[in-house]
Protein backbone atom coordinates (compact mmCIF):
# COMPACT_ATOMS: atom_id res chain seq x y z
CA UNK A 1 0.00 0.00 0.00
CA UNK A 2 2.93 2.66 0.93
CA UNK A 3 5.08 1.42 -2.29
CA UNK A 4 2.20 1.75 -4.25
CA UNK A 5 1.05 4.92 -3.36
CA UNK A 6 5.01 6.05 -3.64
CA UNK A 7 5.26 4.68 -6.71
CA UNK A 8 1.99 6.48 -7.95
CA UNK A 9 3.43 9.85 -6.68
CA UNK A 10 6.95 8.52 -9.38
CA UNK A 11 4.55 8.06 -12.52
CA UNK A 12 2.99 11.42 -12.22
CA UNK A 13 6.55 12.99 -12.01
CA UNK A 14 7.13 10.48 -15.03
CA UNK A 15 3.63 11.86 -16.42
CA UNK A 16 4.70 15.65 -16.21
CA UNK A 17 7.95 15.17 -17.44
CA UNK A 18 7.21 13.46 -20.75
CA UNK A 19 3.68 14.65 -21.85
CA UNK A 20 4.15 18.20 -21.09
CA UNK A 21 5.36 21.21 -22.99
CA UNK A 22 6.54 23.97 -20.42
CA UNK A 23 10.00 23.31 -19.84
CA UNK A 24 9.18 24.46 -15.82
CA UNK A 25 6.95 22.09 -15.46
CA UNK A 26 9.43 18.95 -17.11
CA UNK A 27 11.80 20.09 -14.17
CA UNK A 28 8.97 20.18 -11.76
CA UNK A 29 8.44 16.64 -13.01
CA UNK A 30 12.06 15.57 -12.42
CA UNK A 31 11.58 16.85 -9.02
CA UNK A 32 8.72 15.04 -8.33
CA UNK A 33 10.27 11.98 -9.75
CA UNK A 34 13.24 12.44 -6.73
CA UNK A 35 10.79 13.37 -4.08
CA UNK A 36 9.62 9.53 -4.84
CA UNK A 37 12.60 7.83 -5.15
CA UNK A 38 13.85 9.33 -2.10
CA UNK A 39 10.99 8.74 0.02
CA UNK A 40 10.71 5.11 -1.65
CA UNK A 41 14.41 4.31 -0.11
CA UNK A 42 13.91 5.44 3.31
CA UNK A 43 10.34 3.69 3.09
CA UNK A 44 12.72 0.24 2.72
CA UNK A 45 14.70 0.76 5.88
CA UNK A 46 11.42 1.58 8.21
CA UNK A 47 11.10 -1.07 11.15
CA UNK A 48 7.83 -1.04 12.45
CA UNK A 49 8.04 0.54 15.96
CA UNK A 50 11.16 1.37 15.02
CA UNK A 51 13.58 4.21 16.98
CA UNK A 52 15.89 6.61 14.97
CA UNK A 53 19.40 5.64 14.41
CA UNK A 54 21.02 7.67 17.25
CA UNK A 55 22.02 5.39 20.41
CA UNK A 56 21.62 6.61 23.96
CA UNK A 57 23.64 6.70 26.94
CA UNK A 58 21.89 4.07 28.13
CA UNK A 59 21.94 1.85 25.17
CA UNK A 60 25.84 1.46 25.28
CA UNK A 61 27.99 -0.56 26.92
CA UNK A 62 31.23 1.46 27.16
CA UNK A 63 32.84 -1.85 29.08
CA UNK A 64 32.37 -4.05 26.12
CA UNK A 65 31.64 -1.18 23.07
CA UNK A 66 28.37 -3.05 22.35
CA UNK A 67 25.55 -1.81 21.52
CA UNK A 68 22.32 -3.31 23.47
CA UNK A 69 20.65 -6.03 21.98
CA UNK A 70 16.94 -4.44 22.09
CA UNK A 71 18.52 -0.92 20.19
CA UNK A 72 19.79 -3.93 17.99
CA UNK A 73 16.77 -4.79 16.86
CA UNK A 74 14.87 -1.84 17.37
CA UNK A 75 16.56 0.65 15.09
CA UNK A 76 15.74 1.33 12.04
CA UNK A 77 18.32 0.81 8.70
CA UNK A 78 21.06 4.06 8.81
CA UNK A 79 22.47 3.16 5.72
CA UNK A 80 19.51 4.47 3.29
CA UNK A 81 19.29 7.25 5.52
CA UNK A 82 22.92 8.14 4.81
CA UNK A 83 22.65 7.56 1.44
CA UNK A 84 19.39 9.65 0.50
CA UNK A 85 21.39 12.63 2.59
CA UNK A 86 23.67 12.69 -0.41
CA UNK A 87 21.38 12.36 -2.72
CA UNK A 88 18.70 15.04 -1.37
CA UNK A 89 22.18 17.62 -1.57
CA UNK A 90 22.64 16.30 -5.29
CA UNK A 91 18.96 17.45 -6.29
CA UNK A 92 19.50 20.82 -5.16
CA UNK A 93 22.41 20.99 -7.44
CA UNK A 94 20.88 19.30 -10.46
CA UNK A 95 17.61 21.73 -9.70
CA UNK A 96 19.74 24.79 -9.83
CA UNK A 97 21.44 23.84 -13.26
CA UNK A 98 18.10 22.36 -14.56
CA UNK A 99 16.23 26.02 -13.98
CA UNK A 100 19.87 28.06 -15.17
CA UNK A 101 19.06 26.21 -18.01
CA UNK A 102 15.60 27.56 -18.00
CA UNK A 103 16.25 30.78 -17.92
CA UNK A 104 18.82 31.34 -20.51
CA UNK A 105 16.70 29.99 -22.73
CA UNK A 106 13.57 32.01 -22.14
CA UNK A 107 16.19 34.73 -22.63
CA UNK A 108 17.20 34.18 -25.61
CA UNK A 109 13.80 32.86 -27.41
CA UNK A 110 11.51 34.44 -24.71
CA UNK A 111 9.23 31.48 -23.97
CA UNK A 112 9.10 28.38 -22.25
CA UNK A 113 7.03 26.18 -24.44
CA UNK A 114 9.76 23.43 -25.91
CA UNK A 115 7.86 23.12 -29.25
CA UNK A 116 8.37 26.31 -30.06
CA UNK A 117 12.19 26.12 -29.28
CA UNK A 118 13.39 24.51 -32.81
CA UNK A 119 15.92 26.63 -34.22
CA UNK A 120 19.46 26.62 -32.90
CA UNK A 121 20.40 30.09 -32.48
CA UNK A 122 24.18 31.66 -31.38
CA UNK B 1 0.25 5.05 11.15
CA UNK B 2 -3.22 6.52 9.94
CA UNK B 3 -1.68 9.92 9.61
CA UNK B 4 1.75 8.83 7.73
CA UNK B 5 -1.17 7.34 4.76
CA UNK B 6 -2.49 10.52 4.71
CA UNK B 7 0.38 12.78 4.41
CA UNK B 8 1.45 9.89 1.47
CA UNK B 9 -1.55 10.69 0.24
CA UNK B 10 -1.93 14.26 0.72
CA UNK B 11 1.69 14.24 -1.42
CA UNK B 12 -0.18 12.59 -4.22
CA UNK B 13 -3.30 14.96 -4.46
CA UNK B 14 -0.70 18.06 -4.26
CA UNK B 15 1.42 16.57 -7.36
CA UNK B 16 -1.55 16.09 -9.21
CA UNK B 17 -2.41 19.62 -8.20
CA UNK B 18 1.32 21.06 -9.32
CA UNK B 19 0.97 18.77 -12.37
CA UNK B 20 -2.37 19.91 -14.28
CA UNK B 21 -2.88 23.57 -12.58
CA UNK B 22 -2.38 26.25 -15.25
CA UNK B 23 -0.61 28.95 -13.81
CA UNK B 24 3.63 27.86 -12.63
CA UNK B 25 3.43 29.91 -9.89
CA UNK B 26 0.84 28.03 -8.03
CA UNK B 27 2.37 24.70 -10.02
CA UNK B 28 5.50 25.56 -7.65
CA UNK B 29 4.06 26.11 -4.67
CA UNK B 30 2.85 22.99 -4.91
CA UNK B 31 5.95 21.27 -5.46
CA UNK B 32 6.77 22.81 -2.65
CA UNK B 33 4.04 21.58 -0.29
CA UNK B 34 5.29 17.97 -1.64
CA UNK B 35 8.58 18.72 -0.26
CA UNK B 36 7.29 19.83 3.21
CA UNK B 37 4.70 16.60 3.41
CA UNK B 38 7.84 14.66 2.54
CA UNK B 39 10.12 16.00 5.35
CA UNK B 40 7.03 15.58 7.73
CA UNK B 41 7.53 12.03 6.45
CA UNK B 42 10.90 11.50 6.91
CA UNK B 43 10.11 12.52 10.77
CA UNK B 44 7.15 9.78 10.79
CA UNK B 45 9.79 7.22 8.99
CA UNK B 46 12.31 7.68 12.03
CA UNK B 47 14.68 9.92 9.99
CA UNK B 48 15.57 13.20 11.68
CA UNK B 49 18.64 14.09 9.67
CA UNK B 50 16.13 13.80 6.37
CA UNK B 51 13.89 15.84 7.57
CA UNK B 52 15.92 18.79 8.46
CA UNK B 53 18.37 18.45 5.57
CA UNK B 54 14.90 18.37 3.33
CA UNK B 55 13.67 21.52 5.00
CA UNK B 56 16.74 23.30 4.06
CA UNK B 57 17.16 21.95 0.77
CA UNK B 58 13.23 22.60 -0.28
CA UNK B 59 13.63 26.61 0.45
CA UNK B 60 16.52 26.75 -1.07
CA UNK B 61 15.26 24.72 -4.01
CA UNK B 62 11.65 27.31 -3.67
CA UNK B 63 13.78 30.36 -4.14
CA UNK B 64 15.26 29.23 -7.39
CA UNK B 65 12.07 27.99 -8.91
CA UNK B 66 10.48 31.15 -7.65
CA UNK B 67 13.30 33.41 -9.50
CA UNK B 68 12.55 31.61 -12.57
CA UNK B 69 8.77 31.69 -12.48
CA UNK B 70 8.03 35.17 -11.40
CA UNK B 71 8.10 38.31 -13.30
CA UNK B 72 7.76 35.81 -16.34
CA UNK B 73 5.03 37.07 -19.04
CA UNK B 74 4.35 33.89 -20.35
CA UNK B 75 3.67 31.75 -17.59
CA UNK B 76 0.66 30.76 -18.94
CA UNK B 77 1.85 27.89 -21.40
CA UNK B 78 -1.12 25.14 -21.58
CA UNK B 79 -1.77 22.34 -23.49
CA UNK B 80 0.19 18.80 -24.15
CA UNK B 81 1.89 18.00 -26.88
CA UNK B 82 0.32 16.08 -29.91
CA UNK B 83 -2.73 14.19 -29.01
CA UNK B 84 -1.47 10.48 -30.62
CA UNK B 85 1.58 10.84 -28.47
CA UNK B 86 -0.02 11.94 -25.11
CA UNK B 87 -2.35 8.89 -25.28
CA UNK B 88 0.82 6.26 -26.21
CA UNK B 89 2.69 7.87 -23.67
CA UNK B 90 0.16 7.52 -20.95
CA UNK B 91 -0.66 3.73 -22.40
CA UNK B 92 2.48 3.21 -21.54
CA UNK B 93 2.62 4.93 -18.37
CA UNK B 94 -0.05 2.78 -17.04
CA UNK B 95 1.76 -0.35 -18.24
CA UNK B 96 4.51 0.57 -15.95
CA UNK B 97 2.76 1.27 -13.29
CA UNK B 98 0.75 -2.31 -13.49
CA UNK B 99 3.95 -4.10 -13.68
CA UNK B 100 5.55 -1.71 -11.37
CA UNK B 101 2.56 -2.73 -9.09
CA UNK B 102 3.09 -6.62 -9.30
CA UNK B 103 6.92 -5.97 -8.24
CA UNK B 104 6.37 -4.34 -5.09
CA UNK B 105 3.76 -6.68 -3.96
CA UNK B 106 7.00 -9.48 -4.11
CA UNK B 107 9.11 -7.25 -2.01
CA UNK B 108 8.89 -7.52 1.86
CA UNK B 109 6.15 -5.90 3.90
CA UNK B 110 6.27 -1.92 4.73
CA UNK B 111 7.68 -2.08 7.87
CA UNK B 112 9.84 -5.08 8.00
CA UNK B 113 12.82 -4.56 6.54
CA UNK B 114 15.22 -7.76 5.87
CA UNK B 115 18.84 -5.83 5.21
CA UNK B 116 18.51 -4.11 8.56
CA UNK B 117 17.92 -7.44 10.27
CA UNK B 118 20.17 -10.20 9.01
CA UNK B 119 23.80 -10.65 10.45
CA UNK B 120 26.98 -9.44 8.81
CA UNK B 121 25.08 -7.09 6.16
CA UNK B 122 26.42 -3.79 6.33
CA UNK B 123 23.64 -1.84 8.00
CA UNK B 124 23.94 -4.42 10.69
CA UNK B 125 27.35 -3.59 11.13
CA UNK B 126 27.13 -0.35 11.55
CA UNK B 127 24.35 -0.40 13.93
CA UNK B 128 26.27 -2.60 16.11
CA UNK B 129 29.86 -1.02 16.12
CA UNK B 130 29.32 2.12 14.60
CA UNK B 131 29.77 3.98 17.71
CA UNK B 132 32.77 1.97 19.23
CA UNK B 133 34.27 2.51 15.66
CA UNK B 134 33.53 6.11 14.85
CA UNK B 135 32.42 7.73 18.23
CA UNK B 136 29.24 9.14 16.87
CA UNK B 137 25.96 8.29 18.60
CA UNK B 138 24.49 8.99 15.63
CA UNK B 139 25.01 6.41 13.60
CA UNK B 140 23.73 8.54 10.18
CA UNK B 141 26.59 10.76 10.73
CA UNK B 142 29.09 7.78 11.16
CA UNK B 143 28.21 6.49 7.72
CA UNK B 144 28.37 9.88 5.92
CA UNK B 145 31.17 10.86 7.43
CA UNK B 146 33.58 8.46 8.60
CA UNK B 147 32.46 4.94 6.66
CA UNK B 148 31.68 6.35 3.18
CA UNK B 149 33.42 9.95 3.31
CA UNK B 150 34.56 9.67 0.22
CA UNK B 151 31.26 8.79 -0.90
CA UNK B 152 30.65 12.48 0.75
CA UNK B 153 33.45 14.03 -1.27
CA UNK B 154 32.32 13.47 -4.33
CA UNK B 155 28.80 14.78 -3.70
CA UNK B 156 30.43 18.17 -2.50
CA UNK B 157 32.30 17.87 -6.14
CA UNK B 158 29.50 17.37 -7.96
CA UNK B 159 27.52 20.03 -6.35
CA UNK B 160 30.21 22.85 -6.90
CA UNK B 161 30.30 21.48 -10.00
CA UNK B 162 26.60 21.92 -10.65
CA UNK B 163 27.22 25.59 -9.22
CA UNK B 164 30.20 26.38 -11.89
CA UNK B 165 27.76 25.12 -14.76
CA UNK B 166 25.00 27.16 -13.49
CA UNK B 167 27.09 30.22 -13.50
CA UNK B 168 29.05 29.83 -16.81
CA UNK B 169 25.29 29.77 -18.32
CA UNK B 170 23.54 32.41 -16.65
CA UNK B 171 26.86 34.86 -17.01
CA UNK B 172 25.79 37.82 -19.44
CA UNK B 173 28.18 40.39 -19.48
CA UNK B 174 31.33 38.66 -20.89
CA UNK B 175 29.18 37.50 -23.71
CA UNK B 176 27.96 40.71 -24.39
CA UNK B 177 31.66 42.21 -24.33
CA UNK B 178 32.71 39.22 -26.79
CA UNK B 179 29.81 40.36 -28.91
CA UNK B 180 30.54 44.14 -28.91
CA UNK B 181 34.27 43.52 -29.94
CA UNK B 182 33.28 41.34 -32.88
CA UNK B 183 31.15 44.03 -34.22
Amino acid sequence: MAYTLCFLLFMIGLYCAVVKKNMVKIVLGIMIMEYAVNLFLIMLGYFHDGVAPIIDRSEFDAQTQTVTAQFLNSSVDPLPQALVLTSIVISLGSLALLISICIRTYEKYGTFDITEIRRLRG
Amino acid sequence: MALFYMLLVFMVIAAIIAVETKDLLSSVICVGAIGFGGSLMFLFLRAPDIAITQIVVEVLGLIILIRATISRDLTFITGDREFFGTVVSVVILFVILLAGVRIFATLPEFGAPVFARLPGTASQAYISRGLADTGAPNLVTSIYLDYRAYDTLGEATVLFAAVIGATAILRSKSRKALEGSDA
